[in-house]
């Protein structure tokens, strides 16, 4: 599902397989067990986390189809454990960077987002938000994170309501991204030289976490209720597509 | 600790003093009542004024006075409200303010220069540098919120918070964090003194004014709040500070 690695300072998670790591419960468990390693393993020295996939996908959102395949298995159980999951990495106490190996949509164009620097390579992969062209409402708490992470109105409007497919130079110029990188490998080096010089600024990893938790302030709020998925009251909803 | 003049319709705050303008009680207090006098005397007056804020010598200010407070939590507490409330006072001032920013502005000092309506700043030196994560210090959720009204980029808000950037005017400016940048400290406050008159020019009515600020900052002045709930988030930088921050300074 995902393993972790160390090289020097710099921890990379890697999301295995040639599949399109739909994130269904086993796979966002797998994550948060890695990420729960990392805290444990990380004392007084400083370190950065690299969050990346094999094959042509980083991740391609939601396990639909796990969804559908028993009436038990709800949607609520994913969306608030990709809460959960994206709570973590904005609490985490370190850097974080997306080296984004493929294509990111939806749920995995979040997964992305939720890191503080997002490197793509720009030879192949889109970054998309399908949910419109798929006939779903985009959670609000999705919405926040996008707002949180990209500046220009422009650019969340042509991703959320023109489900725009972004090739990582596009998705540069328009503040989506932060670097277009050659190709997965390449994307890969860069985000471990991006990730070395953080290393080396030695911030205090607590600090840096909660730093992150105040200008993502409101995101943490947001995440708080996924209207997509439950009722106000906490109980799952009755969603009519699956 | 700080003076207060006027220029015709223009009122001209200056820290005084070539040291770094370290926000502690004494210098918050004087400029609190710098503003409170300012708002006494333009209370009658018809025409509206504008405030323009600047320093004396390398720095505009360094923020909080960390070695006053020490290990006090009740020093930081009192710098904290203390400053919380001056920037009450700046966002409901009943007119425009100008931050003319004349050296290094550093943590709760560019704090300050932002809650200013423009910002200019010299070009020649000094930094803004949020240096709370170079020093192992937690941000004030206020901080947060402010730097999130002032500044549209979130990756700007990064590198700002995330990487403690140190930027000078013209990457400022670059950046939008900034309005303009000028020659020295001198062009930048006579930049400023003729920017302040052509927006007297306009004639606005300065308590409207006042309160359309307030509107459009409402959520930096909620994260001011007084509260238990605020002081709580607000006063949080003092818990994570590592033990030895003294030696780090």
């Amino acid at each position: 599902m995902c393993t972790l690695e160390k090289r020097g300072s710099v921890y990379i998670l890697t999301l295995t397989g040639n599949d399109e790591h739909r994130l269904n419960p086993p796979l966002i468990d797998s994550i948060r067990a890695a990420l729960r390693r990392i805290r444990s393993e990380t004392t007084t020295s400083s370190s950065a986390l690299i969050t990346t996939a094999h094959g042509k996908f980083f991740c391609n959102g939601y396990d639909l189809g796990w969804a559908q395949s028993d009436p038990l298995r709800h949607p609520q159980l994913m969306s608030s454990k990709l809460r959960s999951l994206v709570g973590d990495l904005i609490s985490l106490p370190m850097p974080t960077i997306a080296a984004v190996s493929g294509h990111a949509s939806a749920a995995g164009l979040i997964l992305a987002l939720s890191h503080d620097y997002v490197l793509m390579r720009k030879d192949r992969g889109f970054l998309y938000m399908s949910e419109m062209d798929i006939g779903f409402k985009v959670p609000a708490w999705f919405v926040a994170l996008m707002r949180c992470k990209v500046g220009s109105p422009e650019a969340v409007r042509d991703v959320v309501l023109r489900a725009e497919k972004l090739g990582a130079e596009a998705a540069a110029k328009k503040g989506i991204v932060d670097l277009a990188c050659g190709g997965a490998a390449e994307t890969v080096e860069e985000a471990v030289r991006l990730g070395e010089e953080l290393v080396g600024r030695r911030w205090n990893g607590a600090v840096y976490g909660r730093n992150r938790e105040t200008l993502l302030a409101e995101v943490v709020g947001a995440m708080g209720f996924d209207e997509t998925v439950e009722n106000a009251d906490g109980t799952p909803k009755a969603v009519s597509r699956l | 600790m700080c003076t207060l003049e006027k220029r015709g319709n223009i009122y001209i705050l200056t820290l005084t003093g070539t040291d770094d303008h370290r926000l502690n009680p004494p210098l918050l207090d004087s400029l609190q009542s710098a503003l409170r006098r300012l708002r006494s005397e333009t209370a009658g007056s018809g025409g509206l004024c504008a405030l323009i804020t600047t320093a004396q010598g390398k720095y505009f200010s360094n923020g909080y006075d960390l070695d006053w407070a020490g290990s006090n939590e009740d020093r930081l507490l009192l710098m904290s409200t203390k400053l919380r409330s001056l920037v009450k006072d700046l966002i409901s001032l009943p007119m425009p303010t100008i931050a003319a920013v004349s050296g290094h502005a550093s943590a709760g000092g560019f704090i300050l220069a932002l809650c200013h309506d423009y910002v200019l700043m010299r070009k020649d030196r000094g930094y803004l540098y949020m240096s709370e994560l170079d020093i192992g210090l937690v941000l004030p959720a206020w901080f947060g919120t402010l730097l999130r009204c002032k500044i549209g980029s979130p990756a700007v808000w990064r590198d700002v918070v995330m990487t403690a950037e140190k930027m000078t005017a013209e990457v400022a400016v670059q950046k939008g964090v900034i309005d303009s940048a000028h020659g020295s400290a001198a062009e930048t406050l006579r930049a400023a003194v003729a920017l302040g008159e052509q927006l007297v020019g306009r004639r606005w009515e300065g308590h409207v004014y006042g309160e359309n600020r307030k509107v459009v900052l409402a959520g930096v002045l909620d994260a001011l709040g007084v509260g238990d709930s605020v002081e709580h988030v607000n006063a949080t930088s003092r818990l994570l500070k590592p033990k030895n921050v003294a030696s780090r300074l």
